[in-house]
C-alpha cells in the first residue's frame, strides 16, 4: 500500500469520523443549551430529533405527490419546518411537563423518560415501525473527488456545513442577543434575573423550545445519512449526554470540542477494532476521564 | 395477643409480616406452579427496587445502571451453572467437549481463562455479592469522593449500563452475546427446571427477600439511615458536621449493588437463562420505575411496585403490546408528576387518614347512639339496632404500609 492510498484512507476515515461530529455536535447543542444552561436532563431529546426527521420525511413525500418540480429545492425549507415543529412540541411540554419539575431534576429525567416511551410508541403506531427515508434531492448525493481515489461523500460534507452553520447561529444566539442574555442572566442568578424584571418562566421556556428545535434540526440533517425510525433517536441520546458532559455542562466549546474527540476516537479505533468494542473503548475512556475529571473538558465555575 | 399487636405498631413490621404472609402462604396455595415460578423472576427484581429504595430514596442517589449489577449477580451465577451443563459427556457432538456450546460455535478450543474460577459453587456464590459490589465501589468511590452527585452520577452509570450491555452483545465468545446464557440445567446435580425444584427455588427467593427486607429496615432505622436521610436533605450540613459524606453514599451504593447481584443469581437460577437484556440502559431504567411506583420511601412498597408493574407488562405485552409502552409511559410521568411517593404514599396518606378518620366517626356515632340508648325508652330499641348494623366498616384495600 503506497503512501498516498494510506494518506486517503486516512483523511476517508477521518471524515467518516467528521459525518458522526456533525450528528454528535447537532444532538449536543439541543442538550448542552436544555441540560447546560437549564439543568434539565431531557430523556426525550432523542424523540425530537426523531420528529425533525420525520418531518423531512414528510416534505419529501408530499413534494414528490404534489409538486414534483419543486423537488431540488424542498429540503432547506423542510429543515426549516423540521425546526419548527420540533420547537412546538418543545414549548408544549415544557408547558405541561418540565415547568412542574425544575426543582426535582432527577424527577425530569424519569418523566421525560417516560415521554420518550410515549412518543416512540406514538411514532410506531402513527406512521409505522418500518424505517423511512426521504427521497434526497439530487444535489446531495454522489460525491465529492478532490483527488484521485479520495471520495467525499456530498450528503457529509452538507451535514458538517450544516452543524457549522446551527453551531454559530446558536454561539451568535446565546451570546449576542437579548434571549442569550436572559437566558445566561437566569442560569448565573434565578431570584436576581427576576429581579431584574426578567420573565424567567417565559425564559426557560423559549430555551427549552429552542433546544429541542435544534434536536429536529439534527434530525433533519440525519435523514442525509441514515434511515429514520421510531427508536433512531434512542440510539444517540447516551453518547449525547456524555458529549455535553464531558465537554463541561455549561459551555458551548466545551461541547464542540468534545464532540469532535468522541467521534474521532470512535471512527479511529474502529478502523482498528470491530464496531461494538470500538465503542466500548470510546465509552470507557469518557467514563474514565469522567471520574478523573468530573467537571470535564472545558470547567464551569458552577459546582454541583 | 395485645402484646403481639404492641410489638408490630411499635417497630412498623406490620407491613412486612403481611408481605411474608403473602409471598409464603397465599401465593404458593393460590398460584399453579407456571405462575409463581414468574412470581419469583418478579420477586428478583424487587430485590433491585429496595436496593433502590436505600440507594435513592434513602441516599438520595439516583442510579439508572442497577440492571448492570442485576446483570453481573446474574452472569455470575449462569457462568456456574453454564458450566455445569457443559460437561463433556453432554457436549460430546461440540469439536471442543467440556466447554460451553456458545464458545465452540466461536471457535474457541479452551475455557478462557476468565471463566476457570467459575467451576467452583462457593466461588460463584462469593462472585454474585463481590463482583457488582466491587464495581459499585470503585465507580460510586470515584464519583462520591470527588463530589459529583445528581444527574452527573445518573448519567455515568447509565454509560456504564451500555458499555457492559455493548460488551457482552460484542463478545460472543465469552459470554454468549445477544442470546446469552442458556439452557441451564442442574445446580450440584440438582435438576433446577422441575416443577418441585422451581418451588423450593420460590422459597428460597422470597425468604432471601423478607431477610434483605429486615436487613435494610435494620439499617434504615440505624444511625446510617439517620445520616443518609439527612444528607439527601442538607448534605454540606452533614459534611460540616464533621462526617464523611462520600463513604457513607459509597456504603449504600454498595448495598444497593449487592441486593441487586442476589436478584440477578435468583433470576438466573429460577428462569434458566441470562442475558444481555436485563443488563443494558433500557431495563435498568425499568427498575426505577418499580421503585417509583411502590414508593421510593418504603421497601414494601418497592416489593409490591415490582410485582404489580411486571404482572402489569406480562398481561398488557401479552394481549396488547402498543397499549403497554402507553401505559408505561403514562406510568413514569404519573408517578413522578402526581404521586411521587408511590403506592406506600397513597396508602399512608390518603387511605391510611381516611379509614382511621372513618373508624372515629364511627366511633362517635356509637357513643351518641348509646347515649341516646341510655334516655330513652326501650321501644325504641329496634331502631337503635339497624343503625348499628348499617355503620359495619368494610376493609380495605390492603396494598402496603410502612413509615419513612
Amino acid at each position: 500500500m503506497g503512501l498516498s492510498e494510506m494518506f486517503n484512507i486516512g483523511m476517508m476515515q477521518g471524515f467518516a469520523g467528521l459525518s458522526l461530529f456533525s450528528v454528535l455536535l447537532l444532538m449536543g447543542l439541543g442538550l448542552a443549551i436544555i441540560f447546560g444552561q437549564m439543568g434539565v436532563i431531557n430523556m426525550a431529546h432523542g424523540e425530537f430529533m426523531t420528529i425533525g426527521a420525520y418531518t423531512v420525511f414528510l416534505g419529501s413525500t408530499m413534494t414528490e405527490r404534489l409538486a414534483p418540480g419543486f423537488m431540488p429545492f424542498y429540503f432547506p425549507v423542510a429543515i426549516i419546518v423540521a425546526f419548527v415543529f420540533a420547537f412546538a412540541a418543545g414549548w408544549l411540554v415544557e408547558w405541561s411537563l418540565i415547568r412542574h419539575l425544575y426543582k426535582r431534576p432527577l424527577d425530569t429525567l424519569l418523566a421525560t423518560w417516560g415521554l420518550s416511551l410515549g412518543m416512540q410508541q406514538l411514532f410506531r403506531t402513527g406512521i409505522g415501525p418500518k424505517e423511512v427515508s426521504p427521497t434526497l434531492p439530487d444535489w446531495l448525493l454522489g460525491s465529492w473527488a478532490p483527488a484521485a481515489g479520495l471520495d467525499i461523500p456530498i450528503n457529509g460534507l452538507f451535514v458538517l456545513g450544516l452543524t457549522a452553520l446551527v453551531t454559530g447561529l446558536v454561539m451568535l444566539a446565546l451570546y449576542k442577543s437579548r434571549w442569550g442574555l436572559r437566558v445566561r442572566a437566569t442560569v448565573s442568578n434565578r431570584p436576581m434575573a427576576n429581579a431584574v424584571g426578567i420573565n424567567t418562566s417565559k425564559t426557560d421556556r423559549l430555551t427549552f423550545a429552542i433546544g429541542c428545535g435544534i434536536a429536529g434540526v439534527a434530525g433533519a440533517a440525519f435523514t442525509t445519512i441514515g434511515s429514520t425510525g421510531p427508536t433512531s433517536g434512542s440510539l444517540y441520546i447516551v453518547d449525547a449526554f456524555l458529549v455535553v458532559t464531558f465537554g463541561g455542562a455549561a459551555s458551548l466549546l466545551g461541547t464542540v470540542a468534545s464532540a469532535f474527540g468522541i467521534a474521532q476516537t470512535q471512527s479511529i479505533s474502529e478502523f482498528f477494532l470491530s464496531g461494538s468494542m470500538a465503542k466500548v473503548l470510546t465509552l470507557s475512556l469518557i467514563v474514565l476521564i469522567l471520574m478523573a475529571r468530573p467537571q470535564g473538558l472545558f470547567a464551569s465555575k458552577v459546582r454541583r | 395477643m395485645n402484646a403481639i399487636k404492641n410489638w408490630i405498631g411499635r417497630t412498623h413490621t406490620g407491613s412486612t409480616l403481611l408481605l411474608a404472609i403473602l409471598l409464603l402462604v397465599i401465593f404458593p396455595m393460590v398460584l399453579e406452579p407456571f405462575r409463581l415460578n414468574l412470581v419469583g423472576k418478579y420477586l428478583t427484581y424487587a430485590f433491585v427496587a429496595i436496593g433502590l429504595v436505600m440507594v435513592w430514596g434513602y441516599g438520595g442517589i439516583l442510579s439508572l445502571g442497577q440492571g448492570v449489577f442485576f446483570g453481573l449477580g446474574g452472569y455470575a451465577m449462569a457462568m456456574f451453572l453454564k458450566l455445569e451443563a457443559s460437561d463433556p459427556i453432554s457436549t460430546k457432538i461440540q469439536s471442543t467437549p467440556g466447554i460451553p456450546d456458545f464458545m465452540d460455535w466461536n471457535q474457541l478450543t479452551q475455557l478462557p481463562l476468565l471463566w476457570v474460577p467459575f467451576q467452583s459453587f462457593a466461588f460463584a456464590l462469593f462472585a454474585v455479592i463481590a463482583i457488582p459490589t466491587l464495581l459499585a465501589f470503585i465507580i460510586s468511590f470515584a464519583m462520591f469522593k470527588r463530589r459529583v452527585g445528581g444527574v452527573y452520577f445518573a448519567i455515568i452509570t447509565q454509560a456504564v449500563a451500555l458499555i457492559l450491555s455493548v460488551l457482552i452483545i460484542g463478545q460472543q465468545g465469552y459470554t454468549g452475546g445477544v442470546n446469552g446464557m442458556t439452557d441451564l440445567k442442574t445446580l450440584l446435580g440438582w435438576d433446577i427446571r422441575t416443577d418441585s425444584a422451581r418451588l423450593i427455588l420460590y422459597y428460597v427467593c422470597s425468604v432471601l427477600l423478607l431477610a434483605s427486607i429486615v436487613l435494610c429496615a435494620w439499617v434504615q432505622r440505624s444511625k446510617l439511615g439517620t445520616l443518609l436521610l439527612a444528607m439527601r436533605d442538607k448534605e454540606d450540613r452533614v459534611r460540616f458536621s464533621g462526617y464523611d459524606v462520600s463513604m457513607f453514599k459509597v456504603a449504600v451504593f454498595c448495598l444497593g449493588a449487592a441486593l441487586s447481584g442476589i436478584g440477578g443469581a435468583l433470576f438466573a437460577l429460577q428462569v434458566g437463562f441470562m442475558s444481555p437484556s436485563f443488563v443494558g440502559i433500557v431495563p435498568s431504567i425499568e427498575m426505577v420505575i418499580y421503585a417509583a411506583v411502590g414508593g421510593r420511601m418504603s421497601l414494601v412498597g418497592a416489593v409490591f411496585g415490582a410485582l404489580l408493574v411486571n404482572a402489569g407488562k406480562t398481561l398488557f405485552s401479552e394481549s396488547f403490546p402498543d397499549l403497554w409502552l402507553f401505559l408505561m409511559a403514562a406510568l413514569f410521568i404519573g408517578v413522578t408528576m402526581i404521586f411521587p411517593e408511590g403506592l406506600a404514599g397513597l396508602v399512608e396518606k390518603k387511605l391510611k387518614p381516611w379509614w382511621r378518620m372513618r373508624m372515629a366517626a364511627n366511633k362517635s356515632r356509637a357513643e351518641r347512639l348509646n347515649e341516646l340508648e341510655m334516655d330513652i325508652d326501650k321501644s325504641a330499641e329496634p331502631v337503635v339496632k339497624s343503625v348499628t348494623s348499617v355503620v359495619k366498616p368494610k376493609m380495605p384495600k390492603i396494598i402496603s404500609g410502612q413509615n419513612a
